[in-house]
């Protein structure tokens, strides 16, 4: 028996070995043999003042456990919700963004289940009549145009919060509940089953997530969970058009993490039916720690929510016109905005996606160039060291000490040839927390680049009288000597002169 | 239409309510007198009329994004069954 169960121990360890070293051919074989159907439901807190249907801060934290409630969202018995018109007004605004219709008539209905999270003992969603329908979001991934369908936009309300207390040397076992979350309004984008690779969810998340930051509705925080994935995945034989067993993947709270995830999930799935074996259609969560999806014991009857028209709340009637004055106030979106970078200030494809990755890039970039700035300069700057140390401080351009005019009189420094490149990279490191007019700091320190002719040749020949060796070995016919000579003139200069011209110089002196 | 028992002990149990035998069939039967009763209401002829969940007349009942006063904390965990500290306790949630 011993025996028998260290020989089916180490098989099992041999298959984990494998899985770790083999973890990417694994995936690849079996999307060979099956094509994952991949569909994922978004969740966005909408960006309001307030509650959605009560006037309770939405801002729930920043806030002491429990501080922001009232008797319509602690559900106390004849507390009458009313809806919030910019909830409304945003989610219209997602699902226009999002190539969606506006159905002139929607509702809400009440969702029934207890949870300690849902103090009503249902969530207000809406279920048969939502605020939109029949959207789509198309993107690139690889080369290859993906247009993934959007099922509906809609509207609900956030649940609290449960932390899960209790002091472990006693084994004291509850939980905690925070309902300063209940009721904010959350918008739910449910999109078709039109993904096939984990890369594409991926990018459909990253695509949908900077439209919603865009258009001013969500902040985007996965980390946070303002903005929430779950997905649905299946995997079927390619050529087949019907759906196999579902699974649901929860608990991924980074874009990372949803890829993983599902390479996890098509992986698992996949062995399975090579083994004959069927799927189960459940829940399962994902454990960043262990990298692997784990099943989570699913309440008989879970779905059983029983659905019914909420009284409190009379239905919507949304006009064309209210419809065509929301479309008119949409934003440019990212994809319309990288193309008119690339129009109007000939900026490559890439250069493009890059900068209206966040919004706030695109608009420093607009700036500089308002400002004179080339726009090709300001793209390197934004895109190279400015990025690298907003990345470093974690402080946007826009909070820093310098902020964008002082990028601009920076870079416009550079331009007009008053300081060199490292120069003005070493006073952006340094004035970028502290802050300060970069003209004045080039004054005061007198880090001005060396132009005076006459001076320069004065270093340049005096350097050549130091370096006898260098300057035989370049006559000599070594290239690399000259870069000695080079040196030793910014090194006299403290790097302010121009590398290119005192190059010049050496060569037009050693020649003669 | 007869309602069947485990209809109303699933109904029961998505309550949360805990019902003895005796209670399954009383209220198998009353359900099945409202049931019988909607069954009824079916037989209108509704062909003509709108279908519509309120009759109210009341459309876009919204208010403006403004903030309005929240509840003390002390006021909003009055009536917690229990507390720790400024949260609602509930028994363990595991997930």
């Amino acid at each position: 028996m011993a025996h028998a169960d260290a020989a089916a121990g180490a098989r099992g360890d041999g298959d984990a070995v494998m899985t770790a070293t083999s973890a990417v051919s694994t995936l690849d074989q079996v999307m060979q043999r099956w094509e994952p159907v991949i569909g994922l439901e978004v969740h966005g807190q909408l960006l309001t003042q307030s509650k959605m249907f009560c006037g309770c801060s939405a801002d729930y934290i920043g806030s002491p456990p429990n501080s922001n409630t009232c008797p319509v969202c602690l559900g106390l018995p004849g507390m009458l919700p009313v809806m919030n018109r910019v909830a409304i007004e945003y989610t219209v605004r997602s699902a226009l963004a999002l190539n969606c219709e506006i159905p002139e008539h929607s509702k809400f209905d009440r969702k029934n289940y207890f949870y300690p999270d849902l103090p009503k003992g249902y969530q207000i969603s809406q279920w048969d009549m939502p605020l939109s329908l029949n959207g789509h979001l198309t993107f690139t991934v690889d080369g290859e145009e993906v247009r993934c369908g959007i099922t509906r936009v809609h509207l609900e309300e956030d649940t609290g919060t449960l932390q899960h207390a209790g002091d472990i040397l006693q084994q004291a076992r509850s939980s905690v509940v925070d309902l300063n979350r209940a009721g904010v309004p959350l918008m739910e984008i449910v999109g078709e089953p039109d993904l096939r690779t984990p890369a594409q969810a991926r990018e459909y998340l990253v695509r949908l997530r900077q439209i919603l930051v865009y258009i001013g509705v969500n902040d985007g925080n996965l980390e946070q969970g303002s903005f929430r994935c779950d997905a649905n995945i299946s995997l079927r034989k390619y050529g087949d058009t019907g759906l196999g067993v579902k699974v649901e993947v929860k608990n991924m709270n980074s874009f990372r993490a949803v890829q993983r995830a599902l390479e996890f999930e098509i992986v698992r799935q996949g062995r399975l039916l090579d083994q004959g074996q069927t799927i189960a259609q459940e829940t399962r969560g994902w454990v960043e720690a262990k990298g692997a999806t784990i099943s989570q014991r699913s309440k008989e009857y879970a779905h059983d929510y029983r659905y019914f028209p909420e009284p409190d709340l009379p239905p919507l009637h949304l006009s064309a016109e209210f419809v065509d004055r929301v479309r008119a106030a949409l934003p440019e979106l990212p994809q319309q905005l990288a193309e008119r970078l690339q129009r109007e200030h000939g900026l490559s494809a890439y250069d493009a996606a890059n900068l209206t990755a966040e919004r706030e890039d695109a608009r420093a970039f607009e700036a500089l160039v308002a400002a004179g700035v080339p726009a090709k300069v300001a793209a390197n700057w934004l895109m190279g060291e400015v990025a690298r140390l907003a990345r470093e401080t974690r402080i946007p351009l826009q909070g820093s000490g310098l902020g964008l005019e002082g990028l601009a009189s920076l870079i416009k420094l550079v331009e007009a040839g008053t300081i060199n490149g490292s120069t003005a990279k070493e006073l952006l490191e340094e004035l970028y927390l502290a802050g300060g007019d970069p003209a004045a700091a080039v004054r005061e320190r007198g880090l001005g680049q060396v132009s005076d002719q006459a001076e320069l040749e004065r270093l340049v020949d005096a350097v050549i009288a130091e370096n006898p060796a260098a300057v035989a070995d370049f006559q000599g016919g070594k290239e690399q000597a000259l870069q000695r000579l080079v040196g030793g003139v910014m090194k006299a200069t403290r790097g302010r002169a121009d590398a290119k011209v005192v190059t010049g110089l050496l060569r037009e002196r050693l020649a003669s | 239409m007869t309602l069947a028992r485990d209809q109303v002990t699933h109904v029961a149990m998505l309550a949360r309510l805990g019902l003895s035998d005796e209670e399954v069939e009383r209220y198998r039967q009353q359900l099945d007198t409202i049931l019988a009763h909607v069954d009824r209401l079916q037989q209108v002829d509704t062909s003509k009329v709108a279908e519509t969940a309120q009759i109210g007349g009341l459309v876009n009942a919204w208010r403006e994004d403004v903030r309005g006063e929240c509840l003390p904390v002390e006021k909003a965990l009055a009536n917690a069954p229990k507390r720790r500290r400024d949260h609602f306790e509930v028994g363990a949630i595991q997930e």
